[in-house]
Protein backbone atom coordinates (compact mmCIF):
# COMPACT_ATOMS: atom_id res chain seq x y z
CA UNK A 1 0.00 0.00 0.00
CA UNK A 2 1.10 3.56 -0.71
CA UNK A 3 0.76 5.96 2.22
CA UNK A 4 1.28 9.59 1.24
CA UNK A 5 3.45 12.16 3.01
CA UNK A 6 2.78 15.92 2.85
CA UNK A 7 4.00 17.75 -0.28
CA UNK A 8 7.41 19.33 0.13
CA UNK A 9 8.63 16.64 2.53
CA UNK A 10 10.49 13.42 1.72
CA UNK A 11 12.05 10.25 3.06
CA UNK A 12 15.78 9.67 2.86
CA UNK A 13 16.95 6.12 2.11
CA UNK A 14 20.35 4.59 2.98
CA UNK A 15 22.32 5.41 -0.21
CA UNK A 16 21.44 9.07 -0.02
CA UNK A 17 21.68 9.16 3.77
CA UNK A 18 25.21 7.79 3.66
CA UNK A 19 26.29 10.62 1.35
CA UNK A 20 24.38 13.25 3.31
CA UNK A 21 25.91 12.04 6.55
CA UNK A 22 29.39 12.34 5.06
CA UNK A 23 28.63 15.90 4.00
CA UNK A 24 27.19 16.73 7.42
CA UNK A 25 30.22 15.38 9.24
CA UNK A 26 32.62 17.20 6.92
CA UNK A 27 30.87 20.50 7.57
CA UNK A 28 30.53 20.08 11.33
CA UNK A 29 34.25 19.20 11.44
CA UNK A 30 35.09 22.45 9.66
CA UNK A 31 32.93 24.41 12.10
CA UNK A 32 34.24 22.68 15.22
CA UNK A 33 37.87 23.08 14.11
CA UNK A 34 37.31 26.82 14.01
CA UNK A 35 35.79 26.94 17.45
CA UNK A 36 32.10 26.82 16.56
CA UNK A 37 30.26 24.58 19.01
CA UNK A 38 27.22 22.73 17.72
CA UNK A 39 23.81 23.46 19.24
CA UNK A 40 20.32 22.10 18.74
CA UNK A 41 17.05 23.88 19.47
CA UNK A 42 13.44 22.68 19.32
CA UNK A 43 11.81 22.61 15.88
CA UNK A 44 8.69 24.18 17.44
CA UNK A 45 8.79 27.48 19.29
CA UNK A 46 6.28 30.01 20.56
CA UNK A 47 5.11 32.03 17.58
CA UNK A 48 5.55 35.35 19.36
CA UNK A 49 9.18 34.54 20.15
CA UNK A 50 9.98 33.80 16.50
CA UNK A 51 7.98 36.83 15.31
CA UNK A 52 10.16 39.01 17.55
CA UNK A 53 13.09 38.11 15.32
CA UNK A 54 11.46 38.55 11.96
CA UNK A 55 7.82 39.53 11.59
CA UNK A 56 8.16 39.13 7.86
CA UNK A 57 8.44 35.35 7.86
CA UNK A 58 4.78 35.47 8.88
CA UNK A 59 3.49 34.39 5.48
CA UNK A 60 5.70 31.34 5.20
CA UNK A 61 5.45 29.89 8.68
CA UNK A 62 3.57 26.81 9.87
CA UNK A 63 1.52 27.65 12.94
CA UNK A 64 -0.71 25.62 15.22
CA UNK A 65 -2.19 25.61 18.71
CA UNK A 66 -1.05 23.26 21.41
CA UNK A 67 -3.30 21.68 24.04
CA UNK A 68 -3.21 24.74 26.29
CA UNK A 69 -4.14 27.13 23.49
CA UNK A 70 -0.67 28.60 22.93
CA UNK A 71 0.21 29.53 19.36
CA UNK A 72 3.28 27.59 18.22
CA UNK A 73 5.27 27.78 15.00
CA UNK A 74 7.81 25.62 13.22
CA UNK A 75 11.11 27.47 12.87
CA UNK A 76 11.71 28.84 9.37
CA UNK A 77 15.47 29.17 9.92
CA UNK A 78 18.00 28.69 12.74
CA UNK A 79 19.19 32.27 13.13
CA UNK A 80 16.15 33.45 15.08
CA UNK A 81 16.00 30.43 17.44
CA UNK A 82 19.73 30.86 18.13
CA UNK A 83 19.19 34.56 18.86
CA UNK A 84 16.55 33.45 21.37
CA UNK A 85 18.95 30.88 22.81
CA UNK A 86 21.75 33.40 23.22
CA UNK A 87 19.52 35.90 25.01
CA UNK A 88 18.27 33.17 27.33
CA UNK A 89 21.40 31.13 27.99
CA UNK A 90 24.40 33.30 27.13
CA UNK A 91 23.30 36.83 28.03
CA UNK A 92 26.33 37.38 30.27
CA UNK A 93 28.75 35.12 28.41
CA UNK A 94 32.14 36.30 27.29
CA UNK A 95 32.06 37.44 23.65
CA UNK A 96 32.66 36.57 20.90
CA UNK A 97 30.52 33.48 20.92
CA UNK A 98 30.78 30.88 18.14
CA UNK A 99 27.93 28.45 17.49
CA UNK A 100 27.04 26.14 14.63
CA UNK A 101 24.11 23.89 13.72
CA UNK A 102 22.78 21.31 11.33
CA UNK A 103 19.00 21.30 11.52
CA UNK A 104 15.75 21.08 9.60
CA UNK A 105 13.74 24.23 9.05
CA UNK A 106 10.25 24.67 7.61
CA UNK A 107 8.63 27.08 5.20
CA UNK A 108 5.16 26.88 3.71
CA UNK A 109 6.43 27.45 0.17
CA UNK A 110 4.90 25.96 -2.96
CA UNK A 111 6.88 22.77 -3.37
CA UNK A 112 8.07 21.13 -6.64
CA UNK A 113 10.50 23.82 -7.78
CA UNK A 114 13.70 23.04 -5.95
CA UNK A 115 12.07 24.28 -2.78
CA UNK A 116 11.08 21.86 -0.06
CA UNK A 117 8.82 22.68 2.88
CA UNK A 118 11.15 20.77 5.17
CA UNK A 119 14.82 21.29 4.42
CA UNK A 120 18.18 20.86 6.17
CA UNK A 121 20.47 23.79 6.85
CA UNK A 122 24.06 23.81 8.07
CA UNK A 123 25.50 27.07 9.27
CA UNK A 124 27.29 29.17 11.85
CA UNK A 125 26.53 32.19 14.01
CA UNK A 126 29.32 34.49 15.18
CA UNK A 127 28.14 36.79 17.98
CA UNK A 128 29.98 39.75 19.42
CA UNK A 129 32.50 40.36 16.66
CA UNK A 130 31.60 43.44 14.60
CA UNK A 131 32.30 44.26 10.95
CA UNK A 132 34.59 43.99 9.16
CA UNK A 133 36.49 41.30 11.16
CA UNK A 134 33.37 39.34 12.09
CA UNK A 135 32.15 39.32 8.50
CA UNK A 136 35.56 38.24 7.22
CA UNK A 137 35.72 35.36 9.70
CA UNK A 138 32.28 34.14 8.62
CA UNK A 139 33.29 34.26 4.95
CA UNK A 140 36.48 32.36 5.79
CA UNK A 141 34.48 29.62 7.52
CA UNK A 142 32.03 29.55 4.61
CA UNK A 143 34.86 29.06 2.12
CA UNK A 144 36.31 26.24 4.19
CA UNK A 145 32.85 24.67 4.38
CA UNK A 146 32.40 24.85 0.59
CA UNK A 147 35.83 23.27 0.09
CA UNK A 148 35.01 20.52 2.56
CA UNK A 149 31.74 19.92 0.70
CA UNK A 150 33.67 19.45 -2.54
CA UNK A 151 32.44 22.68 -4.13
CA UNK A 152 35.77 24.25 -5.00
CA UNK A 153 34.22 26.34 -7.75
CA UNK A 154 31.45 27.90 -5.68
CA UNK A 155 31.28 31.70 -5.62
CA UNK A 156 30.27 33.93 -2.72
CA UNK A 157 28.34 37.08 -3.58
CA UNK A 158 28.95 39.96 -1.14
CA UNK A 159 26.59 42.92 -0.98
CA UNK A 160 25.24 45.53 1.41
CA UNK A 161 21.77 45.17 2.90
CA UNK A 162 21.31 48.87 3.72
CA UNK A 163 22.41 50.34 0.39
CA UNK A 164 19.01 50.78 -1.25
CA UNK A 165 17.16 51.74 1.93
CA UNK A 166 19.63 54.60 2.34
CA UNK A 167 19.75 55.45 -1.35
CA UNK A 168 15.96 55.74 -1.57
CA UNK A 169 15.86 57.89 1.56
CA UNK A 170 18.46 60.09 -0.11
CA UNK A 171 16.12 60.33 -3.13
CA UNK A 172 13.29 61.33 -0.78
CA UNK A 173 11.43 58.05 -1.29
CA UNK A 174 9.90 56.83 1.98
CA UNK A 175 7.24 54.56 3.42
CA UNK A 176 5.15 52.33 1.18
CA UNK A 177 6.72 53.63 -2.02
CA UNK A 178 10.15 52.68 -0.70
CA UNK A 179 9.03 49.20 0.33
CA UNK A 180 7.53 48.66 -3.09
CA UNK A 181 10.76 49.75 -4.82
CA UNK A 182 12.81 47.53 -2.49
CA UNK A 183 10.52 44.67 -3.51
CA UNK A 184 11.27 45.35 -7.18
CA UNK A 185 14.99 45.42 -6.40
CA UNK A 186 14.84 42.16 -4.45
CA UNK A 187 12.97 40.49 -7.34
CA UNK A 188 15.39 42.09 -9.79
CA UNK A 189 12.50 43.39 -11.88
CA UNK A 190 14.45 46.10 -13.70
CA UNK A 191 11.62 47.01 -16.05
CA UNK A 192 9.18 47.50 -13.19
CA UNK A 193 11.82 49.25 -11.09
CA UNK A 194 12.51 51.82 -13.76
CA UNK A 195 8.81 52.40 -14.48
CA UNK A 196 7.85 52.72 -10.82
CA UNK A 197 10.77 54.99 -9.87
CA UNK A 198 10.14 57.25 -12.87
CA UNK A 199 6.53 57.72 -11.79
CA UNK A 200 7.48 58.96 -8.33
CA UNK A 201 7.39 62.69 -7.73
CA UNK A 202 10.76 64.32 -7.23
CA UNK A 203 12.92 61.44 -8.46
CA UNK A 204 15.04 62.62 -11.39
CA UNK A 205 15.84 60.57 -14.48
CA UNK A 206 19.43 60.59 -13.37
CA UNK A 207 18.50 59.08 -10.00
CA UNK A 208 16.45 56.38 -11.72
CA UNK A 209 19.44 55.56 -13.93
CA UNK A 210 21.74 55.46 -10.88
CA UNK A 211 19.50 53.02 -9.05
CA UNK A 212 19.14 50.70 -12.07
CA UNK A 213 22.86 50.85 -12.92
CA UNK A 214 23.84 50.18 -9.30
CA UNK A 215 21.70 47.05 -9.13
CA UNK A 216 23.61 45.63 -12.12
CA UNK A 217 27.11 46.16 -10.70
CA UNK A 218 28.73 42.85 -9.84
CA UNK A 219 32.25 41.53 -10.24
CA UNK A 220 35.67 42.22 -8.74
CA UNK A 221 37.06 45.09 -6.74
CA UNK A 222 36.70 47.46 -9.72
CA UNK A 223 32.94 47.39 -9.13
CA UNK A 224 33.43 49.56 -6.03
CA UNK A 225 35.00 52.32 -8.13
CA UNK A 226 32.27 52.04 -10.75
CA UNK A 227 29.70 52.41 -7.97
CA UNK A 228 31.48 55.41 -6.42
CA UNK A 229 31.40 57.12 -9.81
CA UNK A 230 27.60 57.10 -9.52
CA UNK A 231 27.93 59.29 -6.44
CA UNK A 232 25.82 59.91 -3.33
CA UNK A 233 26.21 59.35 0.41
CA UNK A 234 24.45 55.97 0.49
CA UNK A 235 26.73 54.59 -2.21
CA UNK A 236 29.78 56.10 -0.49
CA UNK A 237 28.83 54.44 2.78
CA UNK A 238 28.09 51.04 1.28
CA UNK A 239 31.23 50.97 -0.88
CA UNK A 240 33.36 52.06 2.07
CA UNK A 241 31.94 49.22 4.17
CA UNK A 242 32.37 46.71 1.35
CA UNK A 243 35.91 47.97 0.80
CA UNK A 244 36.74 47.40 4.48
CA UNK A 245 35.26 43.90 4.38
CA UNK A 246 37.23 43.14 1.24
CA UNK A 247 40.45 44.35 2.88
CA UNK A 248 39.79 42.14 5.88
CA UNK A 249 39.18 39.21 3.52
CA UNK A 250 42.38 39.91 1.61
CA UNK A 251 44.32 40.03 4.88
CA UNK A 252 43.04 36.50 5.60
CA UNK A 253 43.77 35.43 2.03
CA UNK A 254 40.16 34.47 1.31
CA UNK A 255 38.98 37.19 -1.09
CA UNK A 256 39.42 35.20 -4.30
CA UNK A 257 36.04 33.51 -4.38
CA UNK A 258 34.13 36.61 -3.37
CA UNK A 259 32.18 38.53 -5.98
CA UNK A 260 31.13 42.03 -5.00
CA UNK A 261 27.46 42.40 -5.88
CA UNK A 262 25.69 45.72 -5.40
CA UNK A 263 22.45 44.20 -6.68
CA UNK A 264 22.24 41.75 -3.79
CA UNK A 265 19.21 42.11 -1.56
CA UNK A 266 18.02 39.30 0.71
CA UNK A 267 14.37 39.09 1.58
CA UNK A 268 14.76 38.17 5.24
CA UNK A 269 13.86 41.09 7.45
CA UNK A 270 16.74 41.08 9.92
CA UNK A 271 19.80 41.74 7.78
CA UNK A 272 21.92 44.88 8.11
CA UNK A 273 25.32 45.60 6.59
CA UNK A 274 27.08 42.84 4.68
CA UNK A 275 24.95 40.16 3.01
CA UNK A 276 26.14 36.95 1.40
CA UNK A 277 24.82 34.56 -1.22
CA UNK A 278 26.41 31.32 -2.44
CA UNK A 279 26.32 29.99 -6.01
CA UNK A 280 27.87 27.08 -7.80
CA UNK A 281 28.21 26.98 -11.60
CA UNK A 282 26.76 23.45 -11.56
CA UNK A 283 23.37 24.52 -10.18
CA UNK A 284 20.72 27.06 -11.19
CA UNK A 285 19.59 27.66 -7.60
CA UNK A 286 21.21 29.62 -4.78
CA UNK A 287 23.05 27.26 -2.38
CA UNK A 288 22.77 29.41 0.70
CA UNK A 289 23.29 32.82 2.14
CA UNK A 290 23.85 34.93 5.18
CA UNK A 291 25.33 38.16 6.35
CA UNK A 292 25.25 40.54 9.28
CA UNK A 293 22.27 41.09 11.54
CA UNK A 294 23.61 43.52 14.08
CA UNK A 295 20.14 44.56 15.25
CA UNK A 296 18.63 41.10 15.68
CA UNK A 297 19.95 40.19 19.15
CA UNK A 298 18.84 43.55 20.50
CA UNK A 299 15.26 42.55 19.77
CA UNK A 300 15.86 39.72 22.24
CA UNK A 301 17.52 41.98 24.81
CA UNK A 302 21.21 41.39 24.11
CA UNK A 303 22.90 44.22 22.25
CA UNK A 304 25.62 42.41 20.32
CA UNK A 305 26.71 42.47 16.68
CA UNK A 306 26.26 39.18 14.85
CA UNK A 307 26.87 37.49 11.52
CA UNK A 308 26.44 34.04 10.04
CA UNK A 309 25.49 31.91 7.08
CA UNK A 310 23.38 28.87 6.27
CA UNK A 311 23.80 26.35 3.44
CA UNK A 312 20.86 24.39 2.06
CA UNK A 313 22.17 20.85 2.44
CA UNK A 314 19.98 19.19 -0.21
CA UNK A 315 21.15 21.72 -2.79
CA UNK A 316 24.78 21.36 -1.73
CA UNK A 317 24.38 17.62 -2.23
CA UNK A 318 22.93 18.07 -5.75
CA UNK A 319 25.71 20.50 -6.66
CA UNK A 320 28.31 18.06 -5.35
CA UNK A 321 26.88 15.27 -7.49
CA UNK A 322 26.96 17.55 -10.54
CA UNK A 323 30.53 18.61 -9.82
CA UNK A 324 31.57 14.96 -9.44
CA UNK A 325 29.90 14.03 -12.72
CA UNK A 326 32.05 16.65 -14.43
CA UNK A 327 34.80 14.19 -13.53
CA UNK A 328 37.19 16.86 -12.36
CA UNK A 329 37.55 17.95 -16.01
CA UNK A 330 38.95 21.42 -16.47
CA UNK A 331 36.78 23.71 -18.59
CA UNK B 1 15.45 20.34 -7.70
CA UNK B 2 16.89 21.78 -10.88
CA UNK B 3 19.91 19.96 -12.20
CA UNK B 4 20.53 22.53 -14.83
CA UNK B 5 24.02 23.88 -15.20
CA UNK B 6 25.03 27.43 -15.78
CA UNK B 7 28.05 26.56 -17.87
CA UNK B 8 28.91 25.78 -21.48
CA UNK B 9 27.35 27.96 -24.16
CA UNK B 10 24.80 30.49 -22.93
CA UNK B 11 21.38 28.85 -23.33
CA UNK B 12 18.69 31.24 -24.57
CA UNK B 13 15.02 30.21 -24.27
CA UNK B 14 13.20 31.34 -27.42
CA UNK B 15 9.37 31.42 -27.44
CA UNK B 16 7.60 29.62 -30.29
CA UNK B 17 4.28 30.97 -31.48
CA UNK B 18 3.25 34.61 -31.90
CA UNK B 19 6.47 36.03 -30.42
CA UNK B 20 8.85 33.87 -32.48
CA UNK B 21 9.27 36.10 -35.54
CA UNK B 22 10.05 39.28 -33.68
CA UNK B 23 12.21 37.42 -31.16
CA UNK B 24 14.37 36.08 -33.98
CA UNK B 25 14.53 39.56 -35.55
CA UNK B 26 15.70 40.96 -32.22
CA UNK B 27 18.33 38.22 -31.89
CA UNK B 28 19.48 38.88 -35.47
CA UNK B 29 19.81 42.58 -34.67
CA UNK B 30 21.89 41.58 -31.65
CA UNK B 31 24.26 39.70 -33.97
CA UNK B 32 23.07 36.16 -33.22
CA UNK B 33 22.60 33.81 -36.17
CA UNK B 34 19.00 32.54 -36.18
CA UNK B 35 18.88 31.06 -39.70
CA UNK B 36 18.77 27.49 -38.35
CA UNK B 37 15.70 28.25 -36.25
CA UNK B 38 14.01 29.90 -39.21
CA UNK B 39 14.68 26.86 -41.39
CA UNK B 40 12.61 23.73 -41.83
CA UNK B 41 14.27 21.82 -39.01
CA UNK B 42 12.01 20.34 -36.37
CA UNK B 43 14.78 20.39 -33.79
CA UNK B 44 14.17 22.17 -30.52
CA UNK B 45 17.79 23.00 -29.77
CA UNK B 46 20.05 25.04 -32.07
CA UNK B 47 23.70 25.22 -30.98
CA UNK B 48 25.66 28.24 -32.17
CA UNK B 49 28.85 30.11 -31.37
CA UNK B 50 28.88 30.58 -27.61
CA UNK B 51 25.09 30.69 -27.62
CA UNK B 52 22.55 27.89 -27.91
CA UNK B 53 18.98 28.74 -28.85
CA UNK B 54 16.32 26.53 -27.26
CA UNK B 55 12.76 26.84 -28.56
CA UNK B 56 9.73 26.21 -26.37
CA UNK B 57 6.22 27.37 -25.53
CA UNK B 58 6.26 30.93 -24.19
CA UNK B 59 4.61 29.80 -20.95
CA UNK B 60 7.45 27.31 -20.35
CA UNK B 61 10.16 29.98 -20.55
CA UNK B 62 9.92 31.03 -16.86
CA UNK B 63 10.05 27.37 -15.80
CA UNK B 64 13.26 26.64 -17.71
CA UNK B 65 14.91 29.91 -16.76
CA UNK B 66 14.01 29.67 -13.08
CA UNK B 67 15.60 26.22 -12.88
CA UNK B 68 18.66 27.36 -14.79
CA UNK B 69 18.04 24.86 -17.62
CA UNK B 70 18.10 27.99 -19.78
CA UNK B 71 20.34 30.84 -18.61
CA UNK B 72 18.25 33.60 -20.17
CA UNK B 73 15.06 33.78 -22.19
CA UNK B 74 12.45 35.85 -23.90
CA UNK B 75 8.74 35.70 -23.14
CA UNK B 76 5.65 37.90 -22.79
CA UNK B 77 4.89 39.99 -19.72
CA UNK B 78 1.51 38.22 -19.59
CA UNK B 79 3.32 34.93 -18.98
CA UNK B 80 5.55 36.49 -16.30
CA UNK B 81 2.56 38.01 -14.50
CA UNK B 82 0.59 34.78 -14.64
CA UNK B 83 3.59 32.95 -13.14
CA UNK B 84 4.59 35.76 -10.80
CA UNK B 85 5.88 33.34 -8.17
CA UNK B 86 8.65 32.10 -10.44
CA UNK B 87 11.97 33.67 -9.56
CA UNK B 88 13.47 35.07 -12.75
CA UNK B 89 15.21 38.40 -13.20
CA UNK B 90 13.38 40.69 -15.63
CA UNK B 91 16.16 42.67 -17.26
CA UNK B 92 14.75 44.36 -20.32
CA UNK B 93 11.49 45.44 -21.96
CA UNK B 94 11.95 44.43 -25.60
CA UNK B 95 8.98 46.50 -26.72
CA UNK B 96 7.67 44.10 -29.34
CA UNK B 97 4.78 41.67 -29.13
CA UNK B 98 2.64 44.49 -27.78
CA UNK B 99 -0.87 43.45 -26.81
CA UNK B 100 -3.48 44.26 -24.19
CA UNK B 101 -4.99 42.14 -21.44
CA UNK B 102 -8.67 43.07 -21.43
CA UNK B 103 -12.04 42.26 -19.93
CA UNK B 104 -14.45 41.57 -22.78
CA UNK B 105 -18.16 40.83 -22.96
CA UNK B 106 -20.78 40.24 -25.67
CA UNK B 107 -21.61 43.27 -27.77
CA UNK B 108 -24.63 45.14 -26.54
CA UNK B 109 -25.20 42.57 -23.82
CA UNK B 110 -25.49 43.58 -20.16
CA UNK B 111 -24.80 40.19 -18.62
CA UNK B 112 -21.62 41.40 -16.92
CA UNK B 113 -23.31 44.33 -15.19
CA UNK B 114 -26.44 42.41 -14.42
CA UNK B 115 -24.64 39.47 -12.83
CA UNK B 116 -22.61 41.83 -10.71
CA UNK B 117 -25.68 43.80 -9.59
CA UNK B 118 -28.12 40.96 -9.04
CA UNK B 119 -25.85 38.06 -8.14
CA UNK B 120 -23.02 40.04 -6.56
CA UNK B 121 -20.53 38.18 -8.70
CA UNK B 122 -19.42 37.86 -12.32
CA UNK B 123 -18.32 34.64 -13.95
CA UNK B 124 -15.14 35.23 -15.92
CA UNK B 125 -13.53 32.67 -18.23
CA UNK B 126 -9.81 33.05 -18.86
CA UNK B 127 -6.51 31.38 -19.61
CA UNK B 128 -4.96 33.79 -17.08
CA UNK B 129 -6.70 32.99 -13.77
CA UNK B 130 -4.11 34.68 -11.56
CA UNK B 131 -4.00 37.92 -13.54
CA UNK B 132 -7.82 37.97 -13.60
CA UNK B 133 -8.15 37.28 -9.87
CA UNK B 134 -5.60 39.95 -8.99
CA UNK B 135 -7.30 42.50 -11.24
CA UNK B 136 -10.78 42.04 -9.82
CA UNK B 137 -9.46 41.85 -6.27
CA UNK B 138 -7.55 45.08 -6.92
CA UNK B 139 -10.71 46.78 -8.17
CA UNK B 140 -12.81 45.47 -5.30
CA UNK B 141 -15.12 43.19 -7.26
CA UNK B 142 -16.12 39.60 -6.69
CA UNK B 143 -15.77 37.14 -9.51
CA UNK B 144 -15.81 33.44 -10.14
CA UNK B 145 -12.79 32.79 -12.32
CA UNK B 146 -13.20 29.81 -14.64
CA UNK B 147 -9.97 28.54 -16.14
CA UNK B 148 -10.18 27.28 -19.72
CA UNK B 149 -7.37 26.07 -21.95
CA UNK B 150 -8.67 26.60 -25.47
CA UNK B 151 -10.56 29.36 -27.31
CA UNK B 152 -11.81 31.44 -24.44
CA UNK B 153 -14.16 33.44 -26.72
CA UNK B 154 -16.48 30.48 -26.69
CA UNK B 155 -17.30 30.76 -23.00
CA UNK B 156 -19.62 33.83 -23.00
CA UNK B 157 -21.22 32.81 -26.30
CA UNK B 158 -22.72 29.61 -24.96
CA UNK B 159 -23.23 30.64 -21.37
CA UNK B 160 -20.22 29.28 -19.46
CA UNK B 161 -19.27 32.81 -18.34
CA UNK B 162 -20.51 36.41 -18.39
CA UNK B 163 -17.25 37.70 -19.82
CA UNK B 164 -13.64 36.85 -20.50
CA UNK B 165 -10.20 38.11 -19.57
CA UNK B 166 -7.86 37.58 -22.49
CA UNK B 167 -4.95 38.91 -24.47
CA UNK B 168 -5.86 41.05 -27.49
CA UNK B 169 -3.50 42.14 -30.24
CA UNK B 170 -5.71 43.53 -33.00
CA UNK B 171 -9.14 42.81 -31.57
CA UNK B 172 -10.20 40.89 -34.66
CA UNK B 173 -10.89 37.61 -32.91
CA UNK B 174 -13.09 39.40 -30.40
CA UNK B 175 -14.94 41.20 -33.14
CA UNK B 176 -15.53 38.08 -35.17
CA UNK B 177 -17.01 36.40 -32.13
CA UNK B 178 -19.35 39.26 -31.37
CA UNK B 179 -17.35 40.36 -28.33
CA UNK B 180 -16.10 43.82 -27.36
CA UNK B 181 -13.52 45.24 -24.96
CA UNK B 182 -15.11 46.54 -21.75
CA UNK B 183 -12.05 47.28 -19.63
CA UNK B 184 -8.35 47.40 -20.28
CA UNK B 185 -6.33 45.61 -17.60
CA UNK B 186 -2.73 46.09 -18.70
CA UNK B 187 -0.42 46.26 -21.66
CA UNK B 188 2.07 43.46 -22.32
CA UNK B 189 5.30 43.34 -24.30
CA UNK B 190 8.10 40.81 -24.66
CA UNK B 191 10.70 40.77 -21.86
CA UNK B 192 14.27 39.53 -21.57
CA UNK B 193 14.68 37.44 -18.41
CA UNK B 194 17.62 35.75 -16.71
CA UNK B 195 18.24 32.93 -14.23
CA UNK B 196 19.38 34.20 -10.85
CA UNK B 197 22.63 32.23 -10.71
CA UNK B 198 23.47 32.81 -14.39
CA UNK B 199 22.97 36.54 -13.79
CA UNK B 200 25.63 36.37 -11.07
CA UNK B 201 28.11 33.85 -12.45
CA UNK B 202 27.86 34.73 -16.16
CA UNK B 203 27.47 38.44 -15.63
CA UNK B 204 29.51 39.45 -18.65
CA UNK B 205 27.64 37.26 -21.13
CA UNK B 206 24.20 38.12 -19.73
CA UNK B 207 24.91 41.86 -19.60
CA UNK B 208 26.51 41.68 -23.04
CA UNK B 209 23.46 40.06 -24.60
CA UNK B 210 21.13 42.51 -22.83
CA UNK B 211 23.19 45.44 -24.14
CA UNK B 212 23.22 44.05 -27.69
CA UNK B 213 19.46 43.47 -27.60
CA UNK B 214 18.96 47.03 -26.35
CA UNK B 215 21.17 48.43 -29.11
CA UNK B 216 19.40 46.33 -31.73
CA UNK B 217 16.02 47.64 -30.61
CA UNK B 218 17.19 51.23 -30.67
CA UNK B 219 18.17 50.91 -34.30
Amino acid sequence: MIHPIPPGTRDVLPDEMRELRRLHLALIDVFEERGYGEVATPAIEYDEVLARGDGRTADTAYRFFDGSGDLLALRSDMTVPIARLIATRYARAEMPLRLCYLANAYRAVRPQRGQMREFAQAGVELIGLPAPEGTAEVVEVLEAALDAAGLGRAVIGLGDADLYRHLLTEFGVEGEARDSILGRLAAHDLVGLEAELSELQGVSDEQVATCVALSQLRGGKEVLDEARALGGAAVERATARLGETLEALEARGVAERVQIDLGLLRDLGYYSGAILEVYDPALGHVLGGGGRYDGLLKRFGVDQPAAGFALYMERVHVALMEEESRGGGSS
Amino acid sequence: MGRAKTEGPLKVAVPRGALLGETLDALDAAGIDTSEVRGESRSLIFPGQGITLVTMRPSDVPTYVEAGAADVGITGKDVLLEQADRVVYELLDLGFGRCRMVLAGRKGDERLGESERRLGMMRIATKYPRIAERYFEGTGRQVEVIEVKGSVELAPLIGLADGIVDLVATGRTLDENDLEVREEILECTARFVANRVAHKLRAREVDGLAAKLRQGLAR
